[in-house]
Formats: C-alpha cells, sequence, structure tokens
C-alpha cells in the first residue's frame, strides 16, 4: 500500500485517498467558444507519461482537501507532493530516482 | 509410539514436560519443545505422506518452512468442535503440544498401503504438461471424470468443509527499523538498530524460537561463548530495550510499496489451554522506516534417482534433528555432498553415536578445512563419488555410488547399506522478500545463486540471504545492516560448494525418476521433456511442468529447476532468469487475511434512525448502496406483488408513510453559494427565493446526467441539497474537485448533513391531516404551502425542516427532524395517521408510484451515457446561462443527434405481463442474428393503480416512434408492446405536478 505524503496532514495510506488523473489541466475559461475538437482535447485527452507525472489526489477519509502530487508511474515513488495551484515543482532526475 | 532414537541428554527439548499427539490415529509421544517432525523421528517413523502425482511415499525433506513432502491436515482443537482443522501443514513447522489430531494426505485407504501408488507405475501418463495433454478432450468427460479423478489422485490436502470456528485480530504498527529473521544476522542487526533507545525497532522470525541456524549448532562460539548462550544474552538485551518488539512464530510474508510489510503471528495454536476466544493468528501490517532482511538460504537437494526416498534429507536438517531435538534420523548415515556445510552434519552425527560416511561429488583437491576435519575424526570420506540411485521404498536402504572418472565416465559401484542420507547440493540465499520488494536480483557465479542487486524500496539484505554464510562474516554483516560499526567475534564455518544440477549416471535417463520438485512430483526428465517440446522461458517451464508451485513455491527446487534448464539450452543462468517471487512467502489462512472482518462485520450494514421501527413491523429489507432499507411491508399471507399493489394503492387513497432518511443532503453555504449552484447544476438559481424548492439535475463535464433531486434555498445564503441515495458521496467529492481546484475564489462550505437529518415522507391525499395536528409555528395551508417550498418550524415540538415535495405525484410532505428524534416523531405521525388509513411503503412500491407518473431514478434510466434531452428534461437545462459544468459538451455533434435513445413508456399487449428490466428491443424478431438493438427496459412495473403492467425504456429517437410496436426479448423469446409517454397515471384531485 502506498504512503502518500498529503501537505496538510504528512504521511497517511493509500485507502485514505483517491486519485482524481492527470493535474494541470485547468478548466477553460470560456467552453461555450471552443470548437469541438478543442473542447474534445480537453476532456478526454490526458498524456500517458512512463516516469514522472502530476496527478491530483484527494484526501477523502483525511481533511477533505485535493492536492497535487508527482509520482513516477514505474517504481510507484512519490516523490513531491504539492497544494492546488502551486506549479509543478522541478524535479532533478536524481532525486526522481529516490 | 515410543522414542527409541531419542537422545538421552541433549536438545532443546524438555524432557520434564512429556506430551502427546494423535497420529494417524495412533498415539505419538514427545517433550515440549518438539515438533511433528521431530518426534516422527524420534519415534523412527520417516514415512509422513504420500505424493502429489505418483503417490510415492515420503518422508521428512527438511527441518524448516521450506519442507515440501511431509504435509499433514491439523485439528488444532478437535475437542472444542468442528472447524478447526486446515490442510497442508508442514511436519517440521507444528509445535507439538498435547491435544493435536494430525494425519498424513493424499492417501487412501492408508499411509502404509496406498492404492494410487499405482500412479507411479503409469506415470507416462503424469509427464510434463499432463494437465493439458491428457484432459484435452473429450470436452464433457472434464467435469464427471477428469476433474473428480485429479482432485482425488493427485492433489495436496483437503479444504476445510464447514466454517472456520476461531478467531483472528489483526494489528497496525510503525517502526524505524524492521528485522526480518532472528538468526545470527538479524540478531546482530537488531542489536545495533535498538542501540539507539529513540528508533523503534520489531524484530521478527518465523520459527518459535529465536536463533535461526544457531538453534542446530552445538560447536561454533559467538562473542566467545557458545553460539545459543549468546543467542540467550541478545534476547535478553533486546528484552531490556524498551523500543524493541520481538515477535517470534511471526512470518513475514509479503513486502510491498513504501516498505508496508505484512506478517502473520501464530498466537495460540502452541498452546495446549488456550482461552477459549483467544485469537489463533495475527496479521500485523507494518509500515517501516527501514527493513533489514535477514532471512537465511535454503538447501538444495541433490538429484539423483530414487532422491525422494524417506530417510533422505536435506543435510542441514539432519544437523538440526540430531542437535536441536536429540533425535537420530537412523543409525547408518551416508552425507551424500558437494557442499562444505554438510561435514559439520557428519561430524555432529558421527558425534551423537551416528555410523557416518562421506560422499562428496567434489574432488579433494576442491574441498577446504572440512575434509581434514571429517578424516580426522575418522569418517570415511569418497571424493570425486557420484550417488547413482537409492534403494528401498519407504525407507532408504542404500545408495549406489561410483567414482566418476577423469573422462566423466562412470567406474565401477559400490552399494553403501545406510537408513538414513544427508544430502546437500549447496545453498540458495532466500531473496524472495527482497525480490517482492521489486529489488534486482543480480546473479554472482561464484556462489552459483540470485542475490539481492538494487534496492527499490529502503531495505537491506543482511548474511546468509545475500551469500554470505561464513558464521563470523555472517554476525559482521548483521551488524552493519543494523547500523552498528562493532560486532562480536564468531567461529569460522564450513563454507564453498560445487553446483551440480543432476548427478551423473549410466542409468537410462527416460527410466530414472530423480525428483527436482518434491512437492510437485516433477523430475529431470519432465524438465529436459518441456525444454525439447519448445518451453524455453522459465517462466513457461513452471507453468508447464508445475515446478517451484503449491505451498512451498520451490524454494528447494528452483535453483536445480533453473540450472536444468540453462544447462539444456546452454545458455548462462541469467540468461534463463528467474521466475518471479511473490506473496505469500509461505502459506497463510485465510482466517489471518480476513481477520474479524466476517459474518456482522465483513460489511458493516448502515440503518436508518428508523431500521428499528421496520424490523419490528415486519419489514422485508433490501441493500441500497451502503445502506438498508425497507422493501416493503407484507401483512399475513401478502408476497411481495400483493404489498406493493396494497402499499401502492393506499398512497393514492389515503396516505403512506415512508422513510427516506437514506436520501443524500449536502448544506452548501457562504456567501457565494448560489453563484456555486448555479455552476454546477443546469437549472438556474440566482432568482429561486428563500423556502423556496427547485429539482436539480446535475451533469457531469462531458454533458451526461450525474445526479438529481430536489435542493431548498433556505437562506440567502443557504441551499439544502438533496442527492440520490446511492450518490451522496460522489457528489459531494464532485462539488469539492470543482471548488477546490477550479473555482478556489467561491466563498462556500459544503457539509454532508445525510446522518443529522431523519427524512419522514408523508404522501397522499391525506397527508396534511396526518401532518397537521403536529406542526407548530408552519401554516399547512396550499395558499401558505405550495409545492416546492420549504419552512423551517416544529413536528411534535422537535424542531424541522418541512418540504412540501412529491416523489408520487400526490401531495407530499418530506418531514426532516434531527436523526435523534426520526423514530419518535414517525411513531407519533404513524399512530395518528391510523385514523386516516396511513400505510408503511417500502422501496418498491416508491419505485412503483414514481414510474406511474414518469419520474426517472438516475442510475435506473440512466447509465452515464443519457443526456438530459434524452431524458425529456431539456426545460431543466438553461439556456441562458452562459457556462455550467457540462453545458459545452451538450452542443457537440452527438449530443443533439435525433437517433440517440429517449425516454418512453412500454405498454406490453399483455397487460399482465411485466417485462424484465435491462430486456432488449428489437423491431423485427425474425430478422437474423446478430439483430439490431433498437433499445432497452429500464423500469418495468406491476401497476395495481394503471390496472396493469407498465415500463420505460429507452428507444433509439423513441418520441417520433410513440404507437408503434417493438418487441422486446423475455427468457421464452419475444414479447410485443407498443411505445407510449412514459407517464401512465393521472393524479386526481390536489396534485403535486412537480
Ligand atoms: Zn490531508
Amino acid at each position: 500500500m502506498l504512503l502518500i505524503d498529503c501537505p496538510y496532514c504528512g504521511k497517511r495510506p493509500e485507502v485514505e485517498f483517491h486519485c482524481g488523473g492527470e493535474a494541470h489541466i485547468a478548466r477553460p475559461e470560456s467552453p461555450i467558444e471552443m470548437a469541438d475538437a478543442d473542447w474534445g482535447s480537453f476532456l478526454y485527452y490526458r498524456t500517458n507519461p512512463k516516469g514522472l507525472h502530476a496527478e491530483r489526489w484527494l484526501h477523502g477519509h483525511g481533511c477533505g482537501r485535493w492536492f497535487n502530487a508527482l509520482r513516477d508511474t514505474v517504481s510507484d515513488a512519490f516523490v513531491a507532493t504539492y497544494e492546488m495551484g502551486k506549479p509543478r515543482p522541478e524535479v532533478s532526475p536524481a532525486t526522481a530516482k529516490a | 509410539m515410543s522414542q527409541p532414537f531419542r537422545l538421552a541428554s541433549g536438545g532443546r527439548i524438555d524432557r520434564t514436560r512429556p506430551l502427546s499427539v494423535t497420529f494417524n490415529g495412533k498415539r505419538l509421544e514427545g517433550f515440549a519443545g518438539d515438533t511433528i517432525a521431530s518426534m516422527l523421528i524420534a519415534s523412527g517413523q520417516h514415512l509422513a505422506g504420500r505424493s502429489f502425482k505418483y503417490h510415492r511415499p515420503r518422508g521428512i525433506l527438511s527441518h524448516g518452512s521450506d519442507e515440501p513432502s511431509a504435509l499433514l491436515s491439523v485439528d488444532w482443537r478437535a475437542d472444542r468442535g468442528p472447524g478447526r482443522r486446515d490442510p497442508n501443514n508442514r511436519a517440521s513447522v507444528v509445535e507439538a503440544r498435547d491435544g493435536l489430531v494430525v494425519d498424513t494426505q493424499n492417501h487412501w485407504p492408508s499411509l502404509e498401503t496406498d492404492i494410487g501408488a499405482v500412479n507411479d507405475l503409469l506415470s507416462p501418463v503424469f509427464v510434463a504438461g499432463f494437465y493439458y495433454k491428457t484432459f484435452m478432450w473429450p470436452r464433457k468427460f472434464w467435469d464427471k471424470v477428469y476433474e473428480p479423478v485429479i482432485r482425488r489422485a493427485a492433489g495436496l490436502g483437503e479444504a476445510p468443509k464447514v466454517p472456520d470456528a476461531d478467531r483472528y485480530s489483526n494489528r497496525h504498527a510503525h517502526c524505524d527499523v524492521l528485522v526480518v529473521g532472528a538468526g545470527p544476522a538479524g540478531l546482530a542487526a537488531a542489536l545495533a538498530a535498538s542501540a539507539d533507545g529513540t528508533r523503534r525497532v520489531i524484530l521478527a522470525d518465523e520459527g518459535c524460537e529465536p536463533g535461526g541456524a544457531l538453534l542446530n549448532d552445538v560447536t561454533s562460539s559467538v562473542g566467545g561463548t557458545p553460539a545459543m548462550e549468546w543467542v540467550a544474552e541478545s534476547l535478553a538485551t533486546l528484552d531490556a530495550r524498551e523500543n524493541v518488539v520481538v515477535l517470534p512464530r511471526t512470518t513475514v510474508f509479503g513486502y510491498y510499496n513504501h516498505n508496508h510489510v505484512c506478517m502473520v503471528e501464530r498466537v495460540s495454536d502452541h498452546i495446549a489451554d488456550a482461552p477459549e476466544g483467544m485469537a489463533r493468528e495475527r496479521l500485523w501490517q507494518v509500515r517501516a522506516g527501514e527493513v533489514v532482511l535477514a532471512t537465511g538460504s535454503h538447501e538444495r537437494p541433490l538429484v539423483f534417482e530414487n532422491n525422494d526416498r524417506p530417510g533422505i534429507m536435506l543435510a542441514e536438517s539432519v544437523r538440526s534433528f540430531v542437535n536441536r531435538w536429540a533425535a537420530l534420523p537412523g543409525n547408518d548415515l551416508v552425507v551424500a555432498t558437494s557442499s562444505a556445510s554438510a561435514y559439520r552434519t557428519a561430524l555432529d552425527a558421527k558425534a551423537a553415536g551416528m555410523k557416518v560416511s562421506i560422499v562428496d561429488i567434489r574432488l579433494e583437491t576442491d574441498c577446504g578445512p572440512e575434509f581434514a576435519a571429517a578424516r580426522e575424526a575418522g569418517i570415511e570420506v569418497r571424493t570425486g563419488h557420484t550417488v547413482i540411485r537409492a534403494l528401498g521404498k519407504k525407507r532408504v536402504s542404500g545408495l549406489v555410488v561410483a567414482k566418476i572418472g577423469s573422462g566423466g565416465g562412470i567406474g565401477e559401484k559400490t552399494t553403501l547399506t545406510c537408513d538414513c542420507v544427508a544430502m546437500s547440493g549447496g545453498w540458495t540465499p532466500s531473496v524472495h522478500l527482497f525480490s517482492q520488494s521489486r529489488g534486482k536480483l543480480a546473479f554472482d557465479p561464484e556462489l552459483d545463486a540470485f542475490l539481492p542487486g538494487t534496492s527499490v524500496q529502503a531495505e537491506r539484505s543482511a548474511g546468509a540471504c545475500r551469500g554470505v554464510y561464513d558464521l563470523a562474516a555472517v554476525v559482521a554483516d548483521g551488524a552493519k545492516a543494523g547500523g552498528g560499526s562493532a560486532a562480536p567475534e564468531a567461529t569460522a564455518s564450513f563454507t564453498g560448494f560445487q553446483p551440480v544440477r543432476v548427478l551423473p549416471t549410466d542409468a537410462d535417463a527416460s527410466r530414472v525418476k530423480a525428483f527436482v520438485d518434491f512437492q510437485n512430483d516433477v523430475t529431470a526428465k519432465d524438465i529436459k521433456l518441456a525444454v525439447r517440446e519448445g518451453f524455453e522461458s522459465i517462466e513457461h517451464v513452471k507453468r508447464y511442468t508445475t515446478t517451484g508451485m503449491a505451498t512451498d513455491q520451490g524454494k528447494t527446487s528452483n535453483m536445480n529447476a533453473l540450472g536444468l534448464v540453462a544447462g539444456i539450452l546452454d545458455r548462462p543462468l541469467p540468461a534463463v532468469g528467474t521466475t518471479t517471487f511473490r506473496p505469500p512467502y509461505t502459506p497463510v489462512t485465510f482466517g489471518a487475511l480476513i481477520g474479524p472482518a466476517r459474518d456482522e462485520l465483513f460489511d458493516p450494514v448502515r440503518k436508518t434512525p428508523i431500521d428499528g421501527w421496520a424490523a419490528k413491523n415486519g419489514a422485508v429489507f433490501e441493500p441500497v448502496a451502503l445502506w438498508r432499507r425497507a422493501r416493503y411491508f407484507p401483512k399475513a399471507g401478502e408476497d411481495m406483488a400483493a404489498a406493493v399493489a396494497r402499499e401502492t394503492r393506499a398512497v393514492r387513497t389515503n396516505v403512506g408513510i415512508f422513510d427516506a432518511s437514506t436520501l443524500g443532503k449536502i448544506e452548501v453555504v457562504g456567501p457565494d453559494a448560489a453563484e456555486f449552484m448555479n455552476r454546477i447544476y443546469t437549472n438556474a438559481w440566482l432568482k429561486l427565493k428563500t423556502g423556496g424548492c427547485r429539482y436539480g439535475l446535475m451533469l457531469r463535464e462531458d454533458g451526461f446526467v450525474y445526479d438529481d433531486g430536489v435542493v431548498a434555498r433556505l437562506a440567502e445564503d443557504r441551499f439544502h441539497v438533496t442527492t440520490t441515495t446511492g450518490g451522496a458521496p460522489r457528489v459531494l467529492r464532485h462539488m469539492e474537485d470543482y471548488l477546490q481546484t477550479e473555482w478556489p475564489d467561491l466563498d462556500v462550505f459544503l457539509t454532508s448533513i445525510t446522518e443529522q437529518w431523519a427524512v419522514i415522507a408523508l404522501q397522499g391525499p391525506k397527508a396534511r391531516q396526518v401532518l397537521e395536528p403536529f406542526v407548530s409555528e408552519i401554516d399547512l395551508s396550499e395558499a401558505a404551502f405550495p409545492h416546492m417550498t420549504v419552512k423551517t418550524g416544529y413536528v411534535c415540538g422537535v424542531p424541522c425542516r418541512l418540504f412540501r415535495v412529491s416523489f408520487t405525484g400526490e401531495l407530499g410532505f418530506e418531514v426532516n427532524v434531527p436523526a435523534d428524534y426520526g423514530e419518535a416523531v414517525w411513531k407519533t405521525l404513524y399512530e395518528e395517521g391510523q385514523k386516516h388509513g396511513i400505510t408503511p411503503y417500502g422501496t418498491e412500491a416508491m419505485h412503483v408510484l414514481r414510474a406511474e407518473v414518469g419520474y426517472i431514478v438516475v442510475g435506473q434510466e440512466t447509465d452515464g451515457t443519457v443526456t438530459p434531452d434524452d431524458l425529456g428534461l431539456s426545460g431543466l437545462v438553461s439556456k441562458v446561462k452562459p457556462d455550467f459544468v457540462g453545458k459545452r459538451s451538450l452542443a457537440r455533434p452527438d449530443m443533439v443527434a435525433a437517433d440517440r435513445r429517449q425516454l418512453v413508456g412500454l405498454l406490453t399487449r399483455n397487460p399482465g405481463e411485466v417485462l424484465d428490466e435491462g430486456a432488449q428491443v428489437v423491431d423485427d424478431p425474425s430478422q437474423p442474428i446478430p439483430m439490431k438493438m433498437v433499445g432497452h427496459v429500464t423500469s418495468s412495473y406491476a401497476s395495481s393503480n394503471c390496472g396493469r403492467s407498465i415500463a420505460m425504456a429507452m428507444i433509439d429517437g423513441g418520441r417520433e416512434r410513440i404507437g408503434e410496436t417493438v418487441f422486446v426479448t423475455t427468457p421464452a423469446g419475444f414479447t410485443e408492446a407498443t411505445i407510449s409517454n412514459a407517464v401512465f397515471y393521472e393524479v386526481k384531485g390536489e396534485t403535486a405536478d412537480a
């Protein structure tokens, strides 16, 4: 079971959390003005990287807050967790390995 | 049985505490400290089971948890009734105590005379891949012939047939360092790691007594004292440290992500008079900062003809029975080895009084100091020899050996008479847990073993599990792994071995049974056949031959199997690879995994405040999401149909009372609450007046209906939102998601209030009459309190949020009172309602009533692909709002296509016929298969109020097809139905008109 470091509560077991998919995809300001294809991309298209992936996580059985995490999809290592609205942290490959 | 092979002194048994168990119906004697295996050996019995496929007689191979052959069915507490027996216990790890009833497995009629042994003669049938070859065809033979025959003839133990009567517990723990294994490396690691009193250390060991290999050792010393004295001192030191927990009888069986380690502690199986109710086993889930793996190594058997005869054992196990249990495995011992360590067995066995000789595959020049030690002790050593075969059937009676010539040829044969063989083909580090941690293994050709390579998690291996075999080095390695710098001195050990896959022989290889995997009856011949048939990947060889499977997971056999495959393919061993190590390390009972989560605790039932009343009044319940809800309230002699007909009629003629407490409820509060509602729901909210209610429809961003429910505006900045029963958690999550991640600027708070309010629905023409006498500070008149409004006040003197709403089409109120008052208010209303013919109704009647008036249920009419317009609810979608969740998606081309599935009614030609929910709809039932499906039935009921059956369905372009005939699948074929409007009943009198 993964151990996830909630930015508000600290490390807690995975069963307290819910993953909300890829992070840093803002809802468009004016959806109604968008072309069908662009709206389709926003709705359905996501990256699927091998390696570091920025994800949204909800500490549902804890503080109830959403936050973002950088997770290595190969090792399941959580390299960083950070508050919603903060930019994706720069992580050097050396840190990412740990 | 007496104990003719028990030594008069020595060993770690307590001769002052004799005990006995029942073994195959007979009394078997021993002492405290014994295992079933050591008791058998002390009594002179080696025959301990029949093999998996061939029913060959099998003995005790090992002294530890890697035992593949001596598997027992154990009834742990036969005196306490059924449900306490389990199969496949290894005789070598079952601690003896009074009262155990143990039986050997896989034989009929008896262990001594087993008819299944005829399989040994039919062995060509059971070659590699026999499952796939023999039982392929004819297919119908499988259920009646093959499977029962295989189950009886080839198998391990018999699964219990009655529920487990024992109790199991579980526990979570955190520590800075978890040390796995309390042998010399693990003890040294735990001592070093716990020296700093602020670091929490757990030391877990699968044995009943810590010490590991030192338990077998009567000659080595550590720190200047005999090894086991050092063990005792170390344990005393650890015991005195408050930061240390030492757990014997605790097997670490799984190593998961982020140092989440699972182990099972055997709590009471070894206690003769364990109190009733004491847990049998405890599952530990440990989250460790660091893990030190000190899991030791497994000895390899030698592969030669009839190497499975009872009396042939692993060399270290012979040493263990002699030294630890003071039980001689025989009188005449031949040590057959390619490993130096077996010489220690020879020396100790001789010192204990056995007649001993050694057959060493290695040349004298390849031997170390062990050779001289044996000679000095007067032991005859034949170097450069091979074992051709073992003699004897139910017990080994001799060993045919031969000198290996310089060209590899077999020289003259000699028969060595013996009643016990100690064999060693070297050692395999136990890298199971390291590999489970996803660490990468690296092959070491010097040690002929896979060793821990690159770590992925915070763990270190120490001692024999990483190929360090010399005792002095093991202790130092353990201390270092525990963070220490100094380690006690220790005696040097005999180390080094020459890997050998199959012993050289001149016998016809196609006729010889030389076992690689004892538990699965896999021979060297089987593995050669598999490779010849094209199975080159070790994972394929494993599945085809079954080598390395079952309860021992190939602990003793894996390296021999791998080496054989590599040899046949003429590839280096690492190129063949190794099979994946998966949890559990040793078998784990389902009881331990489940723990207390069984029976009423398996899935705790969520009950409403009115549940007790419903139970007392004969409700039949059904599960709805996590809740249990009253489905109907049958009177004497009524079945469900009759009860539901009566309940639904009562609502339309008098009044019904319904427990709606399970409705999800969310309070949306804050200065921006209305703006938030406006963005989340499809309808407009800014203009809803305080005290007003509105039916809200919620979409996902992809435009599909997500949830619905009535929403009341209690104040300018306060909304009382209701959701579907099952949808409450996900709706709150959906709202929180948008609030926190997209619109953090909105000043809104969301609170789940589902459990805070009991909800009593009064529905029917007389609802107002029932409620009126109990209401204060609320005017119930139509003018003051119209449909779709909310008022706060008191009912029965209890603060209340009173909704004038309806899910039946009739005049209706929903009385929200604090949950603690729910049952009292319900009872009061129910009693008052008697004079108005009040009728309690359940979820089944609720469904029928709402369908009669065409109300949808999200999750029944919808399936995640349905738009508001598909449901005929486009009027609820604001055309004015520039944006809300899902709005943009509703404009996508596929979402506005004319031939989308739309909600309609279906009326069967035969009014008494009730369609199946989920049934498919076609236009022409005579068309060829596969037919074109044009829709499906979503809801279907017998409606007493309509005097016929009614159904709702989603049909392609359905609203344009009203009046047309379609055909609906039934279990018997098709039935005819007419497409209709989805409203079936017209409410008379004061209507809800939602
Ligand atoms: Zn949290």
